[in-house]
């Protein structure tokens, strides 16, 4: 069978008919266009998948597309406006909080999330709210850094 | 060279496409009519197939073929490293199982599907029976009398046997006052790149030719072995390495799952496209170590080292992957001094099949495992003679060398200054004042410890007559190109392959430090045959190192050549004229300049040129180092460890590392961290266990434990500048330094934290109940 | 990973959920989804029918009246540990929440989904023991009550029956002089609990008058400390009575407690105690 589901990602709405297998990051990653979520794991704990579901972060692997019907979704090319980098992606960017930046937009989404709970964190709390993304490159520090710099940054 | 753009943290022009989601990775590629291929794999660690059936999967919605070991014509997969002298037996590694698999994940089927949910959902009417044989899964157990023997024609699955040898070991031993012994589980691990693998085949029919996208670390190696897998003739394939999402030695090799994709893509002329999960990343994406070592050092007492004589085991899993064979030798024997004046060393390394996945270079490659050893083995001699740690290190470190020094077991170092950087940590940390605030911790019933570990590595793979002589079937040279289009802007292609490490930035550093354009003018190409120059590939700390040099010399090629067009266009003799960024003079007029875009203009105007000079402002350089680079480093961490749990947790870590000059400060202090974490992780967390029947216990990241953000404290880096003597602008590589350091040293800490409870060993990963373990049983504990 | 293929039917009230389940035999219910979502792309759970229970209104919402707290079953850890009156009307609950798994799967996963699925290493269910909670399940038979004692029935198995909906989680509100408190040793992979504590004790005039301590991780249900409660009751909570009471703990679990490759039985049973004690004296702190 297919369901009927309605999804707007990155503020253009998407009608689809979907299995109701469909996981949610599929859902995404199949519209074209939208490939910067990315899948890492098989199990819910590498957060590369991490979206904004109606402004809360999840991971969209853990999640199916007929969930999310009537939702609104915004991903990581959804977070700059206008050609401006968001002030996440311009910390991660300054203090170099990739490499080869796979889990980069999964971890942005989460650090977006950690200052939307928590808008002036200590280090020690930006490392707890991204214990649920992994990055095998960075050893997290710099992004640490990277969050510390949004943070004031947002504060603005 | 100007000094304001090398040496400078500039940001990373990598990163506008990362950080925005642009990026395209292998799996993000889609194609009009592109089918989906997916691998039945073997849930048996050793069995025969005893009959397979597809027909009811090729019957299932959406499938288009289903293929097993008898309908698939690829030549076996290659092993391209080959020890001299070692006796090696390489197994046959077919793409497909015909009617054995040896390891759980080995390929047994492939379904082509139109979507991977139908691929998946065929899977499951494959039919399969296997008669399952005892599994062995011990690389000491495995080549003892009696084991399962994986492969008709390698007796006692020995793969290898391979000795290093330097100096007169039986004389050291007989000299020595004392004889420290060890027995060493270095753990198989799993890299965990976050990017899972994946391919996308695409066959041209009509032309015959074929374009493979593919998360390799080094495309040009992978088509070379896809022309020898496949019979597609290497000026018919394009290998691409879009975007790659770490590697960490895993995506070196060649796997049967791009072959097969090619396979499909040819039998149906349709693009076939093939992504692993994790699941299956975690069964049959390479894994690294796995080695068990019988160590001994000898010393006299006043803790001068003698010599070293080791044992070493190495599982090479079920079959040889692409460059296994060379990690635990090569990479591994000849490291075995470390920083030390050591002047005997015999180590005999048996490589062993055993039914597990394949091993391959894992970060660091050899190195950690040699390093932790000599490092392991300098600790327990310090606890023997009742020294502190560091003051057997100071009595045997290499002193100072500026050019060459030679150890026993043949290599010569390129320049080091191992006193001095320890010298640095200490200071740093105040050594003393740590080692008092221990005791005070100590008195205060905490159980706190300190790890120091020394190391030197070699990298910049390397000298093409060594690879040659030792059995690497590949050059190591590199290759750049350096095209000045009219404007003065610049492309430069290479051959290596980065992915993640930010050369795409420090190689746009190094051209525009050298002929004075600027950085944002400078683009680097590289991850597609077709468009860039043979090279070898990223592994092996060896892009900056060899391929920079390579590039630093076409540059100097360009600049040579500007010059001499320079000279004519305002009619001077070249003996006359200067330079100073970017501009080209006659002495003591830089106000009469021409500017490198001057002369690019002009030399791709070709209008007005020196009789016999060549039109364009380009240059090529391949270039074939000398002598290997050999970063080196002081690595310091400060552990307590709870004594009701055994849980340890990293208070301090600290890390100098001699990489010789940087490029950018920030993208090599990026290195640190991330390599320092991959040790840690080792010591701390990770292993991959099988269990008897050779079932993969930690098969997701459910089991496995990677190192996370809240684990991990803040790492203090820092560094001395030592130049490589040999290479143009004395680099030396920093990929893998972390990692090499890292594990002994923590390892060390931890070691040192239980001393007082009579703990001497102890293996790896400190999970909080082997710890605890080792608190409650003190000096009886079972260790290694 | 790819889930088998299913029909997927959508509840839009109670009745409707609850009538979907009565036509379709061997139909799972489907909340926030992170139990069997995951079992689903591993193949490990096949189910050809799926009713997605995750925007029936009944099932939200937490409140507090008559001295309880009730917790719909669709609430989710984030907001369970956000909620300022479970974190007044029941600590350990509140600070459990805040511990499960990581802040997005916190966003997504049920208290519903967590304790209907009842792993043994789950959080939830040894904090919802030891607080005493109520379970309100609808069913064919309509709607019935169940404590916690009898809830959890086995390993993944539960008083929620094939037809059955866990509707709200009723828990008493924090009573005078009473304080709790949840101790976690995280797996360092999966996060579950390689041995979770949950404690409440109720301290009037100095005494503990009343005290329970459940543990999970360890055994295929939460594991009531009985011994160790009975130490605690009619002492004064110090360090020497709180260990003396953690200490009886290994007798309570008995011989079947679960190990795996990271952390043995053994090792379990004998690092439970240093988690019993700091979980009560986190109780014993809170209690006012």
């Amino acid at each position: 069978m297919t369901v009927r589901i309605s999804i707007t990602v990155n503020g253009r709405r998407f009608d689809r008919d979907v299995e109701p297998r469909q996981l949610l990051v599929h859902f995404i990653r199949d519209l074209g266009g939208f490939t910067g979520t990315k899948i890492g794991c098989d199990t819910s704990q590498c957060g590369s998948c991490t979206v904004l579901l109606d402004g809360v972060a999840m991971k969209s692997c853990t999640c199916l597309a007929v969930q999310a019907d009537g939702s609104e979704v915004i991903t990581i090319e959804g977070l700059a406006k206008e050609g401006q980098l968001h002030p996440l992606q311009e910390a991660f960017w300054n203090k170099h909080g990739l490499q080869c930046g796979f889990c980069t937009p999964g971890m942005i989404m989460a650090s977006h999330e950690l200052l939307r709970t928590n808008p002036k964190p200590t280090d020690d709390a930006i490392r707890h709210g991204l214990a649920g993304n992994l990055c095998r490159c960075t050893g997290y520090q710099n992004i640490v850094r990277a969050v510390r710099e949004a943070a004031t940054a947002m504060a603005k | 060279m100007s000094s304001r753009i090398f040496g400078s943290g500039i940001r990373r022009r990598e990163d506008p496409r990362l950080i925005t989601g642009a990026a395209t990775y292998t799996d993000d590629l889609t194609m009009p009519g592109m089918l989906h291929a997916v691998m039945l794999r073997s849930p048996h660690a050793y069995a025969k197939i005893t009959r397979i059936d597809t027909s009811r999967a090729r019957q299932a919605p959406g499938v288009i073929a289903s293929y097993t070991g008898a309908d698939v014509n690829l030549n076996a997969m290659p092993c391209a490293w080959l020890p001299p002298n070692s006796s090696l037996k390489i197994a046959k590694y077919p793409t497909v199982a015909v009617d054995t698999v040896r390891y759980v994940g080995d390929i047994v089927a492939v379904v082509v599907a139109e979507t991977p949910e139908q691929g998946y959902d065929a899977l499951e009417l494959i039919d399969v029976e296997y008669r399952p044989l005892n599994a062995s899964l011990d690389p000491q157990k495995s080549c003892a009398p009696g084991a399962p023997q994986l492969h008709e024609d390698v007796p006692s699955n020995l793969a290898f046997q391979w000795t290093v040898s330097g100096g007169d070991v039986d004389a050291a031993f007989k000299n020595a006052d004392v004889v420290v012994k060890e027995r060493i589980v270095q753990q198989r691990l799993i890299p965990n790149a976050m990017e899972p693998r994946a391919a996308l085949a695409k066959w041209a029919g009509a032309s015959g030719e074929l374009t493979l996208w593919n998360t390799t670390q080094n495309p040009h190696i992978l088509r070379y072995l896809t022309s020898v897998v496949t019979g597609i003739a290497e000026d018919k394939l394009r290998v691409i390495a879009p975007e790659v999402g770490g590697g960490f030695g895993c995506k070196i090799p060649a796997y049967p799952g791009e072959f097969l994709a090619i396979f499909a893509s040819r039998k149906l002329n349709r693009p076939v496209k093939w992504t692993e999960t994790r699941s299956e990343n975690y069964q049959a994406t390479t894994h690294g170590r796995d080695h068990v070592q019988e160590v001994e050092l000898a010393a006299t007492k006043d803790g001068t080292i003698l010599g070293i004589r080791a044992r070493s085991w190495s599982a090479m899993g079920a079959y040889l992957s692409t460059a296994a064979p060379g990690i635990p030798t090569i990479l591994h024997g000849l490291m075995l001094s470390g920083v030390y004046n050591v002047p005997a060393i015999k180590e005999d390394v048996y490589g062993v099949y055993t039914n597990a996945t394949p091993v391959e270079a894992y970060r660091g490659a050899g190195r950690p495992e040699a390093t932790f050893i000599i490092e392991r083995m300098v600790d327990k001699l310090a606890a023997e003679l009742t020294m502190d740690p560091v003051a057997v290190r100071q009595k045997n470190l290499i002193p100072k060398f500026e050019n060459g020094h030679s150890v026993a077991t043949g290599l010569t170092y390129d320049s080091g200054d191992y006193p001095g950087i320890l010298k640095k940590l200490l200071d740093h940390v105040n050594y003393e004042a740590l080692r008092k605030e221990q005791a005070a911790a100590r008195t205060a019933g905490k159980i706190m410890g300190i790890g120091v570990g020394t190391y030197v590595e070699i990298c910049g793979l390397g000298p093409s007559q060594v690879a040659s002589a030792v059995g690497f079937q590949g050059g190591l040279w590199e290759s750049a190109i350096v095209r000045v289009h009219p404007t003065g802007k610049v492309n430069v292609f290479i051959g290596a392959s980065p992915h993640g490490q930010g050369e795409e930035t420090t190689f746009a550093q190094l051209v525009a430090a050298e002929i004075g354009v600027a950085v944002d003018d400078v683009k680097v190409v590289h991850g597609d045959t077709e468009t860039t120059p043979m090279g070898w590939g990223t592994y092996g700390s060896r892009t900056t190192a060899v391929g920079g040099a390579a590039l630093v010399l076409a540059t100097r090629k360009v600049k040579e050549k500007a010059k001499l067009l320079a000279a004519h266009l305002l009619e001077a003799a070249v003996e006359d004229m200067d330079y100073d960024d970017g501009k080209f003079f006659v002495k003591g007029s830089p106000d009469k300049a021409k500017t490198i875009q001057d002369i690019a203009l002009m030399a791709n105007l070709s209008w007005n040129m020196p009789p016999g000079m060549e039109g364009g402002l380009e240059a090529s350089m391949f270039y074939d180092p000398p002598n290997f680079t050999y970063p080196f480093g002081a690595h310091l961490a400060v552990v307590e460890i709870d004594g009701d749990t055994g849980d340890v947790t990293l208070k301090r870590y600290v890390a100098i590392d001699d990489c010789g000059p940087q490029i950018n400060p920030i993208i090599v202090e990026g290195q640190v961290h991330g390599g320092v974490v991959q040790g840690i992780g080792q010591a701390l967390w990770e292993e991959a266990v099988y269990d008897a029947n050779g079932q993969l216990v930690t098969g997701s990241m459910l089991d496995y434990a990677l190192p996370r953000a809240d684990r991990l404290p803040n790492i203090e880096v820092l560094s001395t500048v030592t130049p490589s003597p040999h290479h143009p602008l004395g680099l030396k590589g920093i990929g893998e330094a972390g990692t090499i350091a890292s594990t002994a040293t923590v390892y060390n800490a931890v070691m040192d934290a239980l001393a007082p409870m009579g703990v001497k060993t102890l293996r790896m990963p400190f999970t909080p109940e082997r710890v605890w373990r080792a608190i409650h049983a003190g000096g009886k504990s079972g260790g290694n | 990973m790819y889930a088998s293929n299913f029909n997927y039917l959508r509840a839009g009230t109670l009745a409707e959920a609850s009538a979907l389940l009565q036509k379709n035999p061997g139909a799972k219910v489907l909340a926030g989804g992170h139990s069997l979502i995951p079992l689903m792309k591993l193949r490990l759970a096949s189910p050809t029918v799926v009713i997605d229970i995750g925007r029936v209104p009944e099932l939200r919402g937490i409140s507090l009246s008559g001295g309880a707290l009730t917790i719909g079953a669709l609430t989710t850890h984030a907001e369970l540990a956000a909620s300022a009156a479970v974190q007044d009307a029941a600590q350990a609950l509140s600070e459990a929440a805040g511990h499960v798994g990581d802040p997005a799967v916190r966003n997504r996963g049920t208290i519903g989904g967590n304790v209907a699925h009842a792993d043994p290493a789950s959080d939830l269910p040894a904090v919802l023991t030891a607080l005493g909670a109520t379970f309100h399940i609808t069913g064919p038979g309509g709607r019935r009550s169940v404590q916690a004692s009898d809830f959890f029935k086995g390993m993944m198995n539960t008083a929620v029956g094939e037809h059955d909906i866990l509707t709200t989680i009723e828990v008493p509100a924090r009573a005078a002089g009473q304080g709790s408190a949840y101790a976690k040793f995280e797996h360092p992979a999966s996060r579950y609990a390689v041995v979770g504590v949950a404690a409440c004790v109720i301290v009037n005039g100095g005494t503990c008058v009343a005290a329970s301590i459940v543990l999970c991780g360890l055994t295929s249900t939460p594991a009531r400390a009985k011994s160790g409660e009975q130490a605690l009751v009619g002492q004064a909570l110090t360090r020497e009575t709180i260990a003396a009471a953690a200490g009886k703990v290994g007798t309570d679990l008995g011989s079947d407690v679960l190990g795996d490759i990271f952390a043995s039985a053994e090792y379990r049973a004998a690092v439970a105690p240093v988690y019993v004690r700091r979980a009560v004296e986190a109780a014993a702190s809170r209690a006012r």
